[in-house]
């Protein structure tokens, strides 16, 4: 009996020290800080290596480029360099540094860092994945692909401390957004050095030159970030910083919007969409925290232009002309989705292709398809093949698939398989072509149409479809050769059209995003004056311009 | 007993060699890998990555080489937390689920077999379908039922506690309830039929012959007999609710190591894979051992000697 006591007293005593520990150290107010949900776990916080969304929300705010944007318009401001000058032939770019441009830990910032960060980005060492993005500058592809070992034969030299000049290979229209994207953001040289690989980035030594810097970083609970008081326009903040929670689960983080312990969130349950409808639209004057925004990218699938039948384009014509678009995004997606009716979603930097897709199915679509269906050789869908429509988890992928097996059968009396998988081993499937169509999502690199059209090129890292054209490859050519913007977006058009016509893919909707945002949130325009918060189309987040209402 | 616990602990070695070997393999069968993006990666790049990682050496030599680290005590850098290596990423998060995953546990220690006693001590009246029936839901409603209740009870209508997340020490009540309540529906059936098999065993009637109390021989003759059912479950049941649970973690949000399972093998994160199964295998097989050492002191009719 005795013994048995001690037992029970050891493991009493145990558990007992198990949960008095107190559950974590910060318990700080959150007084004047913005909560954001930020999706899932940052991958990390180098801003030359990272790729992902939820990681560009925080670098955005702890480091600033050459340029920084417009928060609603995206146009480029400055940012580190406080003015620039551009060569007549749009070739070399000239920066004018801040004298006073100072990393967080007060060590000045100059156009030798910017010259440092960018080879580094490109060096064959650190490999990123992003490194494509420094591309527009003369021989950096090559020195990325290692062609040239020689670093001064890229095209980045450095004037004096305060000016940096960039040499492109070519004109390029959205230079002065890349240096505003954050592959090209400034890395401290004299922090990595001592602290190499990605030691640098815990939030013990980390050291940025934005408006905000780490503070905090615990692994799936929070990343904490701080004004920068070394930051130049650092009288402008309001806020006192930010969280970042890294919430997977949609109910979840609507929950804690709904308690108040978030003032913005990254998604919204798609079953809530229409709740929050009718909420607005039964008092519209009033404040609804929900919201629908427009989004850089298309919805899409793609057809495997190899596999028979799907090789002949009066087939994926008459698969095109059969899904109706306006069905998908009323009665599946909820959240505002525009219908494609092109490839590059409408007035992307002012580009808008005319409506060339249909929105919905009628007769004379349905009639047309068959058609063109019987010329390929399948009257009424007899003798079609059975192919399968790829689709990854999540998301409403999986309705939107089924739906558009319905809208084939019924229409062209074609039956097509589904087939689900999860999505690395979709990525596979899809980057070594054994599919026959694929779901897929484009979102642009940058505000401009060529993110979205010059990866149909021939053997364009993003096309696997298969297809090419040597017409569209000149277009394309055309275009990033054009100086004249009406020209160049000419050149877009005719090369749309080509993609429309031919059709390796099969446009759906254009994004949007949906979220919750707290009526205390606010933002500041340049007078400083308050305003209602505004999205702009990366759906980018600029903590600089926000500030919290009682 | 020292002799038996020196063998058992190196009869661990080839098990866990064993879930090693068949891990490491069996992760890299499955397509894709960890470099898989939906934007194409530049090949030159991609072999940049691999060689970061080791990965453009054969098979056999990567094996070896985790081998060769492993023998170290060292688990290797995470493929998707760039700055963390699995060791500092375990160490970071299984404090967490340990301290839910403990608190759990007690609450389901404590109802389960009280409930058991309790139902246990008037068989098939009542007494015993109230409990037995509140423990038959308990392990019919899953976790990603009980959470969302409890949270839409305690935090969004009551606003006693937080919704979700790791802020304040009381964030850690609701997913210890939820996580605790389907162990202690476990613990309240198996404390109660362990019971009854005691209850009808000769030393008892003895005892009831000589007049002792009927609570002294339940707290001193059949709980010592009955509870032991309950604590063979307790070595699987304490690993499996320290290392955290996936469904409980996400729900909640808490920065743990069981959101680590699923996600490293969907993100191909092939070290953090093996260093949360080697981890969980490592702790099973010591809770296992504990309780088997348990088994010597509460059961007169096992001794390792």
């Amino acid at each position: 009996m005795k013994r048995l006591f001690s037992l029970y007293l050891a493991s009493g005593l145990l558990l007992a020290g198990l949960i008095t520990t107190p559950a974590v150290g910060d318990t700080a107010s959150h007084e004047n800080f913005v909560l954001i949900g930020n999706g899932t776990e940052p991958k990390g916080l180098d801003p030359s290596l990272v790729t992902g969304v939820p990681e560009s929300h925080i670098l955005d705010n702890m480091f600033e480029g050459l340029t920084n944007r417009d928060p609603i318009t995206l146009q480029p401001v400055p940012g580190v360099a406080e003015s620039w000058s551009i060569s007549e032939d749009n070739k070399t770019y000239t920066f004018h540094l801040r004298k006073n441009a100072r990393w967080s830990d007060g060590v000045a910032l100059t156009a030798e860092d910017f010259k440092w960060s960018f080879l580094r980005a490109l060096s064959f060492q650190l490999a990123s994945p992003y490194a494509y993005q420094l591309y527009p500058i003369k021989n950096a592809e090559a020195f990325n692909t290692q062609k040239i070992k020689d670093p001064t034969q890229v095209g980045i030299k450095v004037l004096d401390a305060h000016t940096l000049q960039l040499e492109l290979e070519r004109p390029t229209p959205y230079f002065l957004y890349i240096t505003s994207f954050h592959t090209l953001y400034p890395t401290p040289r004299h922090v990595i050095e001592k602290h190499p690989d990605q030691e640098w980035t815990r939030a013990e030594y980390m050291v940025s030159n934005g408006a905000f810097k780490l503070a905090e970083w615990n692994l799936n609970q929070h990343i904490k970030i701080i004004t920068n008081p070394m930051y130049w326009d650092h009288a402008r903040i309001k806020i006192a910083g930010a969280y970042f929670y890294p919430i997977e689960n949609a109910d979840t983080e609507i929950r804690n919007f709904e308690a108040g312990s978030l003032h913005m969130t990254e998604r919204v349950p798609s079953m809530k969409i229409p709740l929050f409808k009718r909420e607005i639209a039964k008092s519209p004057n009033s404040y609804h925290p929900f919201k629908i925004t427009p989004y850089l990218g298309t919805y899409f699938f793609r057809f495997n232009t190899k596999k028979p039948p799907l090789n002949d384009v009066r087939v994926r014509r008459a698969l095109m002309l059969t899904v109706d678009r306006k069905m998908i995004v009323e009665h599946i997606t909820l959240g505002g989705q525009i219908p494609s009716r092109a490839f590059t979603p409408p007035n992307t930097a002012g580009y808008t292709y005319p409506p060339t897709l249909p929105e919905t199915v009628t007769e004379a679509e349905i009639k047309e398809a068959r058609t063109l269906l019987a010329q390929a050789g399948f009257p009424e869908g007899k003798g079609f093949p059975k192919l399968d429509l790829l689709y990854n988890n999540g998301d409403d992928h999986k309705k939107i698939c089924v739906s558009v097996q319905q809208m084939w059968r019924k229409n062209l009396g074609v039956e097509v398989g589904l087939l689900n998988q999860e999505w690395k081993v979709f990525l596979n499937s899809v980057h070594m072509g054994e599919y026959a169509l694929a779901r897929a999502g484009w979102i642009g690199d940058y505000p401009d149409p060529n993110t979205f059209l010059d990866m149909w090129v021939q053997n364009g890292g993003n096309n696997e479809t298969f297809w090419s054209d040597p017409e569209y490859d000149r277009l394309i050519d055309l275009a990033a050769a054009a100086l004249d913007p009406q020209a160049r977006y000419g050149h877009f058009r005719e090369a749309e059209k080509i993609l429309l016509d031919k059709l390796p893919i099969l446009p759906i909707y254009t994004y949007t995003k949906v979220g919750m945002i707290s009526p205390k949130l606010k933002m500041l325009d340049e007078q400083g004056k308050k305003m209602e918060w505004t999205s702009n189309i990366t759906q980018q987040i600029f903590l600089k311009y926000y500030t919290l209402v009682k | 007993m020292l002799l038996y616990i020196c063998k058992r602990i190196l009869g661990m070695i080839p098990v866990l060699w064993v879930i090693v070997t068949l891990t490491f393999f069996l992760i890299r069968l499955a397509p894709g890998g960890p470099f898989d993006q939906e934007k194409h990666i530049p090949p030159e790049i991609l072999q940049n990555l691999e060689a970061k990682y080791h990965m453009n050496e054969p098979l056999y030599m990567q094996y070896a080489h985790y081998l060769g680290m492993l023998a170290h005590g060292d688990l290797g850098p995470s493929f998707r937390y760039e700055n963390r290596t699995v060791n500092e990423i375990i160490f970071e998060t299984f404090p967490v689920s340990a301290k839910v995953g403990g608190l759990g546990l007690l609450y389901a220690l404590v109802i389960g077999v009280l409930a058991g006693l309790f139902a246990a001590s008037r068989p098939n009246t009542v007494r015993d379908y109230i409990p037995m029936f509140f423990s038959l839901i308990g392990i019919c409603l899953p976790s990603f039922v009980i959470g969302p209740l409890l949270m839409l009870l305690f935090a969004v209508k009551l606003q006693w506690v937080s919704v979700s997340g790791w802020e304040k020490p009381t964030d850690i009540i609701l997913p210890a309830i939820t996580l605790g309540t389907m162990y202690a529906a476990f613990f309240a059936r198996l404390t109660r039929g362990g019971i009854l098999d005691i209850i009808r065993q000769d030393f008892i009637r003895t005892a009831h012959a000589k007049g002792v109390r009927g609570w002294v021989i339940m707290l001193r003759h059949t709980l010592k007999g009955g509870i032991l059912p309950a604590v063979s479950f307790l070595g699987p049941a304490a690993a499996a609710m320290l290392t955290g649970s996936l469904v409980v973690e996400t729900i909640f949000n808490i920065p743990g190591l069981g959101r680590f399972f699923v996600q490293s093998a969907l993100n191909r994160d092939y070290t953090l894979v093996m260093g949360c199964v080697l981890f969980v295998a490592v702790l099973i097989v010591v809770m296992n051992l504990l309780v088997d050492i348990a088994y010597a002191f509460l059961d007169p009719r096992v001794s390792y000697e």
